[in-house]
């Protein structure tokens, strides 16, 4: 990382010693460069954010100003807080498993000796490969009462079958299941780098000073992984609250809307039923934790990036 | 979870044949919670591929094993397969997915050498930003999009909604920035050795970075494109939104609306359509695991 902030500097010297023309000229490059990815980000990421602000105060038929109008509708609509309530339990719900089952994978892994790894690892990952959309198609048919192969399994432990997807309970627990079935896999990757990052010192020194196994997590992994874990956290509860593609499949947001999520009720809104104000408005409800995230992203990332863009912090 | 040296602290004073031994016990009982997981986590395509290989009677039939397969036919593959429908799709995806691939490639590589080497006004903002931007998520921008686009027919009279190509410009949205990010940090890798090496030695701008470094961060490149073309592959949302007639639409979207009508379900054909589909992702994986995952974990990234 010094390097490029030293070849940044070394570069920008030679062009200031053959004066400011030359310097001039290499910042115009570097914009042009650079021009592609602004008008990108500007045209299809940034301006339709904000053109969500301003579609979210038309009326239906987008004619008309009407203002907070349509939040002030949402929030009179029992709908609208179940959808609040069924994204947070959602996300947190298979971020929390996604998370632990992560760990205690990478754990295993990290364990197992150094020419097996590489096979488990591989196996292991396989759910973070499929397309999300054809996996959670398998899952419904797994799902499926009539012919289901889960309730299969069941009966053959014992236990009545369960209406997976027809009890609103059930159903909430479905999609988070495949949900943290497709997303566990990618934190065992994130964790078993950072594990392997871990200098080895720190482990026997803790070893000759007498700490157990469970000591050694809590004191010497723990701490270490500190950043990763958080990082991981909260990249993923971002995607997991706007997840979209494993509630539209397996439930449309059924039954009794118990199970939508923001996005399948944006969705259902704004494409299917033809009110684009209002959809607006409901998937403007992912930026609080978008901003929320952003704040603790920014300070970390920030950092990170002037190192990279090569400026003497 | 499987710890059970934590059942015994104070091992390490204990006979050394002891250790070995709980070693040997720590190793297996972590092979069996693994494979418990594996099972999990494989469960899915495995189940697919059986379902695949039945017969519509086979599937309806309501006794029996439902994990195992009695008559194995490949009638659903060939039935795929033999389908101008299902070949349209695949059509489409390929195309989307090289355009985009080949985009995100050019813009992100350009950018990258850039804010990697070079400094201009708002250049360290830039970087930063093209983070952030990596974390919006599509579900935030597709109404928005939708009605640009519905605005933008009116203006111009182009159709752009219901339009295959429309997806190649949505999708380097979601694979620029990210691809951005990780070739900042392979190029920064570079020693600056190497610039300074070909800049005596004449080199421009341009040379430079054909030269030096793309051969150089090679292994980068790889991941990014390995991440443009996983991502256009699978990209779910914009699509359906996006596009509703049969020859327009991509693999995920025609498989799950085209395949399933009304309350007819041919099981057989959709979990071969979804393994069809699930291919040429899995088959880059499985060749180009160590590129994947080194992209996967040099961003830090979504979950």
């Amino acid at each position: 990382m010094a390097q490029a902030a030293a070849i940044g500097g070394a570069l920008e010297e030679r062009g200031a010693s053959r004066g400011g023309g030359l310097a001039r000229r290499r910042a115009r490059i570097a914009f042009l460069l650079c021009l592609p990815l602004i008008v990108l980000v500007l045209a299809l990421v940034i301006y339709p954010a904000f053109y969500s602000l301003h579609l979210a105060t038309l009326n239906k038929s987008m004619t008309r100003f009407v203002g907070l109008a349509n939040f002030a509708f949402l929030f009179k609509r029992e709908t609208f807080w179940m959808v609040v309530e069924q994204s947070v339990i959602f996300a947190v719900g298979a971020v929390v498993f996604k998370a632990l089952i992560g760990f205690v994978l990478a754990h295993l892994v990290h364990r197992l000796p150094q020419r097996g790894q590489r096979a488990w690892r591989g196996m292991l990952l396989v759910p973070w490969v499929i397309p999300p959309a054809m996996s959670t198609l398998v899952w419904w048919w797994m799902y499926e009462p009539s012919y289901s192969a889960l309730n299969w399994l069941l009966a053959g432990m014992g236990f009545a079958p369960v209406a997976w997807l027809g009890d609103p309970y059930w159903a909430r627990f479905a999609v988070i299941l495949v949900n943290v079935w497709y997303g566990a896999p990618f934190f065992m990757i994130m964790y078993l780098a950072a594990l392997k990052s871990v200098p080895a010192e720190l482990y026997e020194s803790a070893e000759i000073d007498g700490a157990n196994a469970w000591q050694k997590l809590i004191y010497v992994t723990l701490p270490m992984l500190r950043n990763i874990i958080a990082i991981t956290v909260l990249f993923s509860l971002i995607v997991t609250f706007a997840n979209f593609d494993i509630v539209r499949i397996l439930t449309a947001g059924g039954p009794r809307d118990m199970t939508h999520v923001f996005a399948t009720w944006a969705f259902k809104l704004g494409i299917e039923s033809n009110d684009i104000p209002l959809g607006a408005c409901v998937s403007l409800f992912m930026f609080p934790i978008l901003g929320f995230a952003a704040v603790f992203i920014l300070r970390d990332v920030h950092r990170r990036s002037r190192e990279l863009a090569g400026v003497a912090a | 979870m499987s710890r059970p040296e934590m059942a015994a602290p104070g091992a390490e004073k204990a006979a050394t044949g002891d250790l070995r031994r709980q070693r040997r016990w720590a190793l297996w009982s972590a092979y069996a919670c693994l494979g418990l997981f594996c099972v999990f986590f494989l469960a899915p395509p495995i189940y697919a591929l059986v379902t695949s290989l039945k017969t519509s009677q086979e599937i309806a039939a309501l006794e029996g094993n439902p994990w195992l397969v009695r008559d194995p036919t490949l009638a659903n593959y060939a039935a795929l397969l033999g389908s101008s429908t299902f070949l349209r799709f695949f059509w489409n995806s390929a195309k989307v997915a090289v355009i985009v691939v080949a985009v995100t490639m050019v813009i992100a590589t350009l950018a990258a050498f850039s804010l990697a080497r070079m400094r201009f006004f708002g250049s360290t903002a830039l970087a930063t930003g093209v983070f952030l931007t990596y974390l919006i998520p599509e579900t935030l921008l597709f109404i928005p999009l939708f009605q640009i686009f519905t605005w933008l027919r009116d203006l111009t009279g182009i159709e752009f909604i219901n339009r295959w190509w429309i997806l190649c410009i949505v999708y380097p949205t979601l694979t620029v920035p990210f691809c951005t990010w990780i070739l900042i940090g392979y190029f920064s890798s570079i020693p600056k050795e190497l610039d300074e090496a070909a800049i005596v030695d004449g080199a421009s701008t341009l040379q430079l970075l054909l030269k030096v470094f793309l051969p150089v961060a090679l292994p980068g490149l790889i991941a990014a494109t390995i991440f443009a073309f996983t991502v256009s592959w699978a990209q779910f949302l914009y699509p359906l939104a996006f596009t509703t007639s049969l020859d327009q639409l991509v693999l995920p979207v025609g498989i799950v609306t085209n395949l399933i009508k009304g309350d007819v379900f041919n099981w057989g054909q959709i979990m071969a359509g979804a393994l069809l589909t699930a291919a040429p992702p899995v088959l880059l994986y499985a060749f180009l695991m160590d590129y994947y995952i080194a992209g996967l974990t040099a961003g830090a990234t979504k979950g």
